[in-house]
């Protein structure tokens, strides 16, 4: 059977392959090259080494948002994953309207990050004008700004995810637990939530993601305001590219950094967290 | 014991009808606010547009005037419609040969698609945006050979974990009767992956309808718009937004949302759960 199937191989895998070499292969290895290079457009590029990568040490506003990202990113991933279980815990007794609260907490994440950040910029604003207040009023405003938009958004998700997990633990397993004697929250902190780790390492993985990439709400919350202050790490990127001409190759060079980061992040998480899974 | 649960429930679902509300309340106040004139928006968010305030209509007009509203909505439509279409169909493919055919080529692919998976937008945009210029793929039909490419790492992951577990008793039998690879594929190996294409399709169209740098970068934005495109549009070059504007393309962008979600809902929330479990 393999025999006959190989002779497709133009039918099957070469349309999605061309599609992949162009959206995804070709791009990725030119990144890497042109941030070795000075360029204005793709075509005048310039190998000048590694100075790319030294301006961006210097590059303060840039080492900012890499900070404000971080802080970001542990902020929203606890915030987010522990609101999710408390609701999905709630939302697994087996209360009237339960399958109500689910689609209301879902709902956000069909709504696109810009459309999502200008609802927020009006609910936001007009709170914090009674305090004769901006959300650009400073970057603390953004950044808190942006955790209620995330947490509005991305709860409904991680809920969905973990309740799907708790449905899957066996009944027998709690009940166990509680004739042995466990208190609740024993039963929780013993038996719940080790039967939950893969839910939890998915969860996490999602919003760290997430928060790490996060580029539309920024954009449409705060654009950065007050002077870049409010800049994570995605839209501080996009800004050097389209910003500035001249820096076309620094911001190049960030942009591998970013995915450098990115992908040491995956990497780790995923073995941290597998490694804490219970063998089933 | 039963009582005390029962107790617990009743004021549980009523302490989680008020949050569910409090949730819905960004939604409502921008639909509230689209019916105000615009020079009261920002100034008294909270208020409900009494006689002076109240200007019926206008900011929806204006707003679709201002922005082309319902040509991106055509393009969004189409964007994503055929994207998605392209996306199941080529990569359930590409993910059926290299789950069945064993060597360096197909296991290479593969490990690109999870490669693909973990790369942030940021690091191919700006080289993204000017090989699909060189192309002459920024229309809305180049775009969706982008996504094709974009999409393929998620897309044949999902497929090809499915297809891994189909048992290969089925698909040789069929063989032996005389399908040609293209029938069996197509007769007996989709219509079984039936819910792995719905959990792509739910995540994919998630994606991609609300997707704003790729296609704003990609198209020609003068002569295209999707709908996030349209909405960052009002905000224009420098500082002050059309408030009203803003409020009436909000809703208008928000109601197929919510209508499709009400219609798909069982599907997507399923989706999800799919699609995390194997990502």
């Amino acid at each position: 059977m393999e025999k006959a199937i190989k002779k497709y191989f133009p039918i099957f895998v070469l349309p999605t392959m061309l599609a992949f070499a162009i959206g995804f292969i070709a791009p990725f290895l030119l990144g890497i090259y042109l941030s070795f290079c000075k360029f204005t457009t793709v075509t005048d590029a310039k190998f000048i080494g590694i100075s790319n990568y030294t301006k961006i040490l210097g590059d303060s506003v840039f080492i900012h948002s890499l900070w404000y990202t971080a802080l970001f990113t542990v902020v929203s991933v606890i915030l987010i994953n522990v609101l999710a279980f408390i609701v999905a815990m709630f939302l697994t007794k087996g209360i009237r309207g339960t399958n109500v609260f689910r689609t209301v907490f879902f709902m956000p994440n069909l709504i696109g990050g810009i459309i999502l950040g200008y609802i927020w910029q009006l609910l936001l604003n007009g709170i914090l004008a009674h305090f004769q207040r901006t959300l650009t009023y400073s970057s603390t405003y953004g950044f808190w700004g942006l955790i209620i938009l995330m947490c509005w958004q991305q709860v409904g998700y991680m809920m969905i995810i973990y309740i799907s997990g708790i449905q899957s633990i066996p009944g027998e397993l709690t009940e166990a637990a509680k004739i042995d004697g466990a208190s609740s929250w024993q039963a929780l902190r013993h038996v719940t939530l080790p039967m939950l780790m893969p839910s939890i390492t998915i969860c996490t993985f999602l919003t760290l993601t997430n928060g790490f990439k996060l580029f539309d709400q920024n954009l449409a919350l705060t654009n950065g305001a007050p002077s870049r202050m409010s800049e994570m790490l995605a839209l501080n990127i996009y800004n050097t590219f389209y910003g500035r001409t001249g820096y076309e190759g620094v911001g190049q060079a960030k942009a591998v950094v970013f995915f450098l980061i990115v992908a040491v992040i995956a990497l780790v998480q995923n073995k941290l967290t597998r490694s804490r899974e219970v063998q089933q | 014991m039963g009582t005390r649960k029962t107790k617990n429930g009743w004021i549980l679902t009523v302490v989680f009808s008020m949050i569910s509300l409090l949730y819905l309340y960004p939604i409502v106040l921008v639909f509230v606010n689209s019916f105000k004139k615009k020079a009261y928006i920002s100034k008294y968010p909270f208020k409900i547009p009494t006689d002076k305030m109240y200007v019926g209509m206008e900011n929806y007009v204006r707003g679709v005037e201002k922005t082309g509203l319902f040509s991106a909505l055509g393009w969004s439509l189409f964007i994503t419609v055929f994207s998605v279409a392209v996306i199941i169909l080529c990569c359930s493919m590409c993910a059926w040969y290299i789950s069945r055919v064993k060597n360096k080529t197909t296991s290479v692919i593969y490990t690109f698609c999870l490669f693909a998976m973990v790369v942030p937008f940021q690091m191919e945009m700006y080289t993204l945006s000017k090989i699909a210029n060189m192309l002459h793929l920024d229309t809305p039909w180049g775009l969706i050979i982008i996504y094709l490419g974009f999409g393929a790492g998620l897309a044949i992951f999902m497929f090809s974990g499915f297809m891994k577990s189909i048992p290969l008793e089925i698909e040789e039998a069929a063989m032996i009767d005389g399908c040609t690879p293209l029938q069996t594929f197509f007769q007996i190996v989709l219509p079984i992956s039936k819910p792995t294409c719905i959990t792509v399709v739910i995540l994919e169209v998630m994606w991609i309808w609300n997707d704003y740098l790729l296609p704003s970068l990609v198209l020609d934005t003068k002569k295209y718009k999707t709908i996030p495109i349209a909405v960052q549009y009002l905000k224009g070059g420098y500082g002050s937004i059309d408030m009203g504007a803003m409020m009436g393309v909000l809703v208008i962008s928000i109601i197929p949302i919510i209508i499709f979600y009400l219609f798909c809902q069982k599907y997507i929330i399923e989706g999800v759960i799919a699609g995390a479990v194997k990502g």
